[in-house]
This record gives structure tokens, C-alpha cells and sequence, in this order.
């Protein structure tokens, strides 16, 4: 398909705007000028609308395609969390740091206010920030509080442990905090290996991130034996909260031992991706981190009014321009409300009812590295299609052909060949079995026909791209102009 | 309510499948003692109920006409960029990261970059960050790998909250920031010049600054250039419809926020932070880029490239941590620079300007008011009260009027200031009411 530039007439006009009702200033310096006119694109309306709509065409999405996209929660978008943020779309953020300001946002204030107190029951913690504007943001920030504790108490700590099937995010965070990162190996069990975990543990680790069910969908049984294994050294246990949805009710991170934990109201809390963002990260936080939380901070005074917190020597600071990515709050505190305390507990459920029936299906066709119960997701590895030379990725492509969006492959990096899956509680069985079949049939061709994977996909609009040419040119602006 | 398909039937023949007894049997992983203490969230509701509880809470906000900015624009949002940036095909999809069935995705934010780059007159541009406070504090990090230097020097006129952010962002990286106080509202330069050493990375600047004020950069450049700094240039995309791109004045990195871009004000987020900069330092780029490619037919196609950047790949040597943009927030920025267009963006930045310096002429002339400068504005000025500006911006606000920004909470000894915005939303009326209440507030 063209580009929009490529499409774009030399005087043609899109949006009107409205004429001036005041005089005509006269024009800025010449030295301040801007020589030429940016190259944006010269389209009508038409042109535009129609340009767009082909385009999101070519993409998968949850309302068109089935997503059972491993780490990444894919449920859902309810329609009527659109409708509840848009109410919002009008209030300015400098509108409650004005003097007399908060009198005039109560609403809006009330909601974050709202949302963090909601959040913090889920959690089980004790306050949480919604500043953070995305997961990795959000583990950012929690380390930032981690590293401020430790300061006010002149603790020296250099170190995060990780294990190393964790997020990337987790030690990229860490390290942007300035920390050094401690990698600890899963032991074959599929959780951090006790032992080594036990001896890398010293005084100097300021932190243990941990995702508990993990990237291999597993509950780590031996959790609260790390949460305190942790604290005998004054580190403090960051929860990422990536795979919450598998716990709702059921586990609490603040109940177990956890300091802080980040949650992604993208996944969790049933807010849409947009294709990359925007999410939202808030962070929870148990009570000795609450002087470090971000500023500006929503408090709810005696009277029963909402203000802000704009100064706290202890604070870390700001982590965003305003409070943090609001409107995806908004949609996320209606998905709440909406669904209740049976309905949260209800998605776990369901949930985990179809991970494990998903992998009780795949099992006997695919390799399962980790034969246990699974909570939201299950790993399976393609090491037995590779001795026909089917690699995962060529698995994901047929799935392309046949209408799924892929898992995600090659993730927790423990796992040869991983093919991760996490179908969510918004699938039906119907939509899982048929899913079900097309993966029997992949496992099938690897043995029969691994060719014809190898092509694969063949119905988009474009095949197998060559990605060694994207990195090498780097044409990244459409040129010339 | 839920959103779980599932019947009863369907539960009991996926129970036997698994082979257990019932779901919470699946449970079972989890250590007793562990299990949550309190869940006490209230009854779920339905749809109606949620819409007007919602409504409700939403009616508490007072509306009010608005002259204040801050980083965040109250523009109009042509009808497109809802309608298009809504369908459900990117509203709903996920990171690209299969690009054969994310094309539309990775072709609207290739468009996207192509754009920020004319727009800045920068080379490349990564596929947005979460705000313009975190592009200046990622690309403050950025400068620091470039350079390898650990030193920055930010002008005092930069929006304080980026500039809070980005202290925020390096508080345990023991990089030295020098902040010099802007001098009547503009940059410093003797200071600024005085405070380039060998170890200084960067000189971060706005354009047009908190206070309003444009001025051209290129000189600053040069200076920070001949020191072996880079020069960060925090940029409002309306402006570059009429002002000159920080590109032509020498700058090495662009950010700004995208919110202005058709992204609505929703009590300040989610918008789009963009940076920008030059082909030698794309490696150093934080955040996705999405290259042009071709498939094995030769058809031209897109995809997320330079992912050994990233923390999915590289963990914690990564150039940031960032996992996911606000790719949906620039493709409203897009759509709405493509609905705006090329002549379009030089006009509205002009219709911002005219109103801009309407309010600016009308309350200059009221008696005891003063400009902070005579320097060139775009559509925000900072004007001088005859009294504590918090006081009268409080007045007006009681009568519906957000005034300004009233200075005296951001910069020590500028307590009669205020930072009036103008935007093309506002009427003429609206600005000579202003010019009315201020004058009574006075």
C-alpha cells in the first residue's frame, strides 16, 4: 500500500479551519522563521479516512482475531470503558495545580483517588501511585522507591536479583536505576533455583524482582521462603505484575511479603493496546515506602475532599508531566466496578481453567518442558518439530495463515523453541478447541510437510520480511522531501 | 458481570479434560497459608449503572474557559482522528511484533517518523515515548551515552516539571545537572557558556520556553558543539507550523509532547512524547523503530527494527528500559497532522499566533500590567501583575476563568507572573472577557 505521502497533491486540503475573529499579527522575526512548510501530507478527507481504515486492515486485533499471546494478557476491550473515559476528555491537567484548582477536578481527583484504593485492596497493599504510564515505567519507579529507602536508611546496596526467566523489563529497570543485576538460573523444577538464589543473596542486594505465577505460568510454592529469605538482608521483594491476572482474589502480593509491585492496567484490567501503548503502570507500595512516592500525590483530606501532594522533601520526585495516564485510568476503574468482586475473582478462574485446559489438549503434540499445573499460561516448546526443521517461528507464521495471532515464541528464554500461550478468560471453549485443532494440524505438516511452514504465512499482505536489511539500511523516514 | 464465555457445561467438560475435580482444584499450586487475606472490592454492576455512577462522578469537574497550557494545549481534535484512531483493527492490537499481520500498525507509525522528522527537520525519529517529560529525560540519558560524559546543563526556562523528571530519572546515576536561571525570561547565554566543561553532555533548552518566549538556538549550538556537547531542544509541534525546526538551528536531539497533537487533555494522559534526532546516533535511540523492508517477493513492507536496542533482547544492557510506546497516542498524532496538512499546520499555527498576540496587546495595555519581554512569542506570554499573580488567578478561576499559570510556585521571586495560552479554540469574546476580569481583579 502507498504512503500517505506518496498519495499526497500539492494544494489539496483536508480539515477546514475556522477563519480568524482577530486581527492579523504581524509575522515572527525572520530569523525565527521556519523557511519551509513541514512536508506533511496534502490530502483530502476522503483520501485520509480511506487511507487509514485499509491500513487497520492489515492488522490482527482482539476483535478480529483470536490472540493467545503468552505474557501479555490479550483479553477483551470492553466497549463501555470507552464511553466512561471519554467524560473526561475535557479536563486540563494544569486546571487542580492552579491556586483554588482542586476545587474544579474533584471528579477526576476522586477517581484517581478511587482507583489507588481499589488497586491497593487488589493487591494487598498499602497505598499505590498511578503516575507510572506503563509497566516498565512503573518497575522503574518501584525501584526508585527501593533505591530511596535504602538511602534514608544509608543501607549501601548495589545489586538486583533477577531470575532469569523474567521480563527483560525487570533488569533493564534495575540497571536504568543504576543497579547491577544478579541473573539467578531456574532450577528444572521451572522456578528460581532455591539454592542459588539462597547463596547469590548477600547485604548488598537492594532488590529480588519476581513475577509470581511466573513467565512459565507457574506459582512459585516457595515464594514466602524468598520474601524472607530477602528481608533477613534488608532487601526489599518487587512484585512485577505483568501475570496478576492469574491471582485475582485468590493471592495477594502484599499479603505474601511483597514491598511493591507494579501493576499493567493494559493487561489486567482489560484496557485496550492500541498496537504498542498507551498502557498505564501504577505502583503499589506497602507502608515504610509511602514517604517516597511520586509527587504530585492525591490525598483525601478530613473533609472528605480531594487534594494534591505537590511537595515532599522525602518524595523521589516526579515520574510524568501530570498524574499519569489518565484516561487509561478511567477505563480501567469502570472495568472494575463493572465487574466486581465475584467478576475479578471469576476472570482468574476462568483464566486459569483455560490455560490448563489448553495445555491438557497440546500436550501429547507438543514437547511440555514443564509438565505441572498452570496458572493463566502454559509453555510448550517446538524442540520436537525442530528435528523436522520447523523452528517455533515457523509455527507461529502458519497460525498467521490459518487466522490467529501467533503466541509469543522464543519467550521465557529458558525454553528452547518456547511457544507460550495464555488464551484468557474472555475465550470460549468453542474458540480454544478450534484453536486447538489448527495447532494439531502445525504439529502435523512439521512431521509430513515442513516446506510449507517454512513459507509460511502466505495470505497477508506481505510475506517474511527481511529484517537484516530493515537493521542494516536504516530507513526509518520516508525521503526524500 | 464478567466477560467469561464459558457455560456450566463447557466448565464441567473442560474440568474432565484436565482431569481434576474443579477449578479450584487448579488452585492448588498455591500454598494455603498464602492465600489473599481481603478482597473486599464492591458488587460488580451493569453497563447502565456504571454509565451513570460515571456521568455522576464526571459532572463533579467545573468546567472552566481555559488559558492555561503547561506543557498540555487545549486544540481542536478534527472529527477523523477519533473515528479512525477508534477502529477497532488498531485499538485493540497489539505490539507489532508479527509483522506480517501488523502492517497497519507499522506502516501508520512509519508515517508517523517520517513526519516528526519534517517536522523537527531532524533524520530519525523512534516511534513515540510516554510523554515529552520522559522523552527529555530519555534523551538526557541518550546524551550521556553519546558522550560518554556525565555532566548537563539545563536552562531554567525548560517546563519545570520535564525538568523535575529529568532529576527524577538520574537521581542514583551520579550525573552532575546544572540548571541555569533563565534572565528575563530568556536563555542565559553567558551563563550557559560559563558553564560548559569537558565533562558537560548536553545543554537541554525549550523552544518556545515556559514562559512563552521563542528565541533561535543555532548560537547555542555552536557553543555546545564546539565544547563536544550536544544541544536537547524540547520543542511544541504547533509552533513548528510558523517557527523555525530545531533541526535548522543545530539541535542533535528533538523531544517534545505529541498531546497537542490531537490527543485530548483527559486530566493529562495518555498522550505521546516524540523524539528525534540524527542517523549517527540512531543506535543510541531509546524505544521502538519501525524500518522499511521487503518481504521475499520484493513487496515493501515494515517492521520493528534495531531490536538489539531493546530490554527484550539485550535485558539490562539495553538503551532503555521501555517495553511498551503510546503507539495508539501517535497515531492520532498522525492522523491529525494528515487532516491539518502541510499548508494546514502553517495556518493554525498562524490562527494560534494572531490570538495569541490579540491577548497579549489587550492585557499589556491594562494599567499596571507589564510583558516580561519584549522577545517573540508563539501562544504563550508571561505577563506582570501589579500583585501576587496566585491571588488574581484564583479570583478569576472562582468566576470560571483558568487565567494563566501563575509563576511564583515554579520560580523563586516571580510571584507576580502569570503565563497566559492562548489556543485557536479560544474566541475573541473569551479573550476580551479576560482582559475585562483581569482588569477588575487588579
Amino acid at each position: 500500500m502507498k504512503l500517505i505521502y506518496e498519495k499526497s497533491v500539492k494544494g489539496r486540503r483536508g480539515l477546514k479551519l475556522p477563519a480568524g475573529d482577530v486581527p492579523r499579527a504581524a509575522d515572527l522575526p525572520a530569523d525565527l522563521l521556519r523557511e519551509e512548510p513541514a512536508g506533511l501530507p496534502e490530502v483530502s478527507e476522503m483520501d485520509l479516512v480511506r487511507h487509514y481504515t485499509n491500513l487497520s486492515r492489515r492488522n490482527f486485533s482482539v476483535d478480529t482475531n483470536f490472540y493467545p499471546l503468552g505474557s501479555c494478557t490479550m483479553k477483551y476491550n470492553a466497549k463501555i470503558i470507552e464511553n466512561t473515559s471519554a467524560l473526561f476528555a475535557g479536563s486540563h491537567p494544569m486546571t487542580p495545580l492552579l491556586p483554588g484548582g482542586e476545587a474544579f477536578t474533584q471528579g477526576s481527583l476522586a477517581l484517581l483517588h478511587g482507583m489507588g484504593e481499589l488497586l491497593a485492596e487488589i493487591t494487598g497493599m498499602d497505598e499505590v501511585s498511578c503516575q507510572p504510564l506503563a509497566g516498565a515505567h512503573g518497575e522503574m519507579t518501584g525501584i526508585m522507591l527501593i533505591a530511596a529507602y535504602h538511602r534514608a536508611k544509608g543501607n549501601r546496596k548495589k545489586y538486583v536479583i533477577v531470575p532469569d526467566s523474567s521480563h527483560g523489563t525487570n533488569p533493564a529497570s534495575a540497571a536504568m536505576v543504576g543497579y547491577e543485576i544478579i541473573t539467578i538460573p531456574s532450577a528444572p523444577y521451572g522456578d528460581m533455583d532455591l539454592d542459588a538464589f539462597r547463596a547469590a543473596m548477600n547485604s548488598e542486594v537492594a532488590a529480588v524482582m519476581m513475577t509470581c505465577p511466573n513467565t512459565l505460568g507457574l506459582f512459585n510454592p516457595h515464594i514466602k521462603e524468598i520474601c524472607d529469605i530477602a528481608h533477613e538482608h534488608d532487601a526489599l521483594m518487587y512484585y512485577d505484575g505483568a501475570n496478576l491476572n492469574a491471582i485475582l482474589g485468590k493471592v495477594r502480593p502484599g499479603d505474601v511479603g511483597f514491598d511493591v509491585i507494579h501493576v499493567n492496567l493494559h493487561k489486567t484490567f482489560g484496557t485496550p493496546h492500541g498496537g504498542g501503548g498507551p498502557g498505564s503502570g501504577p505502583v503499589g507500595v506497602k507502608k515504610a515506602l509511602i514517604p517516597f512516592l511520586p509527587t504530585p500525590r492525591v490525598i483525601k483530606k478530613g473533609d472528605g475532599d480531594f487534594a494534591l501532594e505537590k511537595v515532599n522533601s522525602r518524595s523521589i520526585g516526579r515520574m510524568a508531566n501530570f498524574f499519569g495516564n489518565f484516561g487509561v485510568m478511567a477505563k480501567a476503574y469502570a472495568y472494575i466496578l463493572m465487574l466486581g468482586r465475584e467478576g475479578l475473582i471469576e476472570v482468574s478462574e476462568q483464566a486459569v481453567l483455560n490455560a490448563n485446559y489448553m495445555m491438557a489438549q497440546l500436550k501429547d503434540h507438543f514437547d511440555l518442558p514443564y509438565d505441572k499445573s498452570c496458572m493463566h499460561e502454559c509453555v510448550f516448546s517446538a524442540s520436537r518439530q525442530l528435528k523436522h526443521g520447523v523452528h517455533a517461528i515457523d509455527i507461529a507464521k502458519y497460525l498467521i495463515d490459518r487466522g490467529y495471532h501467533p503466541p509469543t515464541v522464543y519467550f521465557p528464554l529458558n525454553v528452547k523453541e518456547a511457544i507460550m500461550i495464555e488464551p484468557t478468560e474472555t475465550e470460549s471453549k468453542e474458540t480454544m478447541d478450534a484453536f486447538i485443532a489448527v495447532m494439531k494440524e502445525a504439529a502435523a505438516m512439521a512431521e509430513k510437510n515442513p516446506e510449507a511452514l517454512h513459507e509460511a504465512p502466505l495470505t497477508m499482505p506481505v510475506s517474511r520480511l527481511d529484517e537484516t536489511k530493515a537493521a542494516r539500511e536504516q530507513n526509518v523516514c520516508f525521503g526524500p522531501w | 458481570m464478567s466477560y467469561c464465555p464459558n457455560t456450566p457445561e463447557d466448565i464441567r467438560e473442560m474440568l474432565a479434560a484436565i482431569g481434576v475435580a474443579s477449578v479450584d482444584a487448579l488452585f492448588a499450586p498455591i500454598p494455603a497459608g498464602l492465600r489473599a487475606r481481603s478482597f473486599a472490592l464492591p458488587d460488580g454492576t451493569s453497563e447502565q449503572e456504571l454509565l451513570r455512577q460515571m456521568k455522576q462522578l464526571a459532572g463533579t469537574d467545573r468546567p472552566v474557559t481555559g488559558f492555561i497550557g503547561g506543557g498540555y494545549y487545549d486544540h481542536y481534535i478534527p472529527a477523523v482522528v477519533d473515528h479512525l484512531s477508534g477502529r477497532a483493527e488498531f485499538y485493540t492490537a497489539y505490539t507489532p511484533y508479527q509483522p506480517e499481520c501488523s502492517q497497519g500498525t507499522l506502516q501508520a507509525l512509519f508515517e508517523y517518523q517520517t513526519a516528526i522528522c519534517r517536522l523537527t527537520g531532524m533524520e530519525v525519529s523512534n516511534a513515540s515515548l510516554y510523554d515529552g517529560g520522559t522523552a527529555l529525560a530519555e534523551a538526557a540519558m541518550m546524551a550521556l551515552r553519546v558522550t560518554g560524559r556525565n555532566r548537563l546543563v539545563i536552562d531554567g526556562s525548560v517546563n519545570p516539571f520535564s525538568r523535575e523528571i529529568v532529576r527524577t530519572y538520574l537521581t542514583n546515576l551520579g550525573v552532575e545537572i546544572v540548571e541555569i536561571p533563565a534572565r528575563d525570561g530568556l536563555a542565559d547565554r553567558p551563563a550557559l557558556t560559563a558553564a560548559l566543561t569537558d565533562l558537560t553532555a548536553a545543554v537541554i533548552l525549550q523552544n518556545p520556553n515556559f514562559f512563552g518566549s521563542v528565541e533561535d538556538l543555532s548560537d547555542i549550538a555552536l557553543t555546545a558543539h564546539a565544547n563536544g556537547a550536544l544541544l536537547i531542544a524540547s520543542v511544541y509541534p504547533i509552533s513548528l507550523g510558523l517557527v523555525k525546526s530545531p533541526g535548522a538551528m543545530g539541535a542533535d536531539i528533538v523531544v517534545g509532547d505529541g498531546q497537542s497533537l490531537g490527543n485530548p487533555l483527559s486530566f493529562g494522559g495518555p498522550s505521546f512524547g516524540f523524539i528525534a534526532t540524527t542517523k549517527k546516533y540512531i543506535r543510541n535511540l531509546p524505544g521502538r523503530i519501525i524500518g522499511e523492508t521487503v518481504d521475499k517477493s520484493g513487496r515493501r513492507g515494515f517492521v520493528l527494527t534495531l531490536q538489539a536496542r531493546e530490554q527484550h533482547i539485550k535485558r539490562h544492557k539495553a538503551t532503555s528500559n521501555i517495553c511498551s510506546n503510546q503507539s495508539l497516542c501517535a497515531l492520532r498524532g498522525m492522523i491529525f497532522l494528515a487532516s491539518v496538512g502541510k499548508e494546514g499546520l502553517v495556518d493554525l499555527a498562524r490562527l494560534n499566533r494572531d490570538k495569541a498576540e490579540y491577548a497579549k496587546g489587550l492585557l499589556g495595555s491594562i494599567k499596571g500590567v507589564k510583558l516580561l519581554n519584549t522577545a517573540p512569542t508563539f501562544n504563550e506570554f508571561t505577563i506582570v501583575l501589579p500583585k501576587d499573580a496566585a491571588e488574581v488567578a484564583e479570583r478569576l478561576l472562582g468566576k470560571g476563568v483558568a487565567a494563566g499559570v501563575p509563576l511564583g510556585a515554579y520560580y523563586h521571586g516571580m510571584d507576580n507572573c502569570l503565563v497566559v495560552t492562548v489556543t485557536e479554540k479560544r474566541t475573541r469574546d473569551e479573550i476580551d472577557a479576560l482582559a475585562k476580569e483581569l482588569e477588575g481583579a487588579l
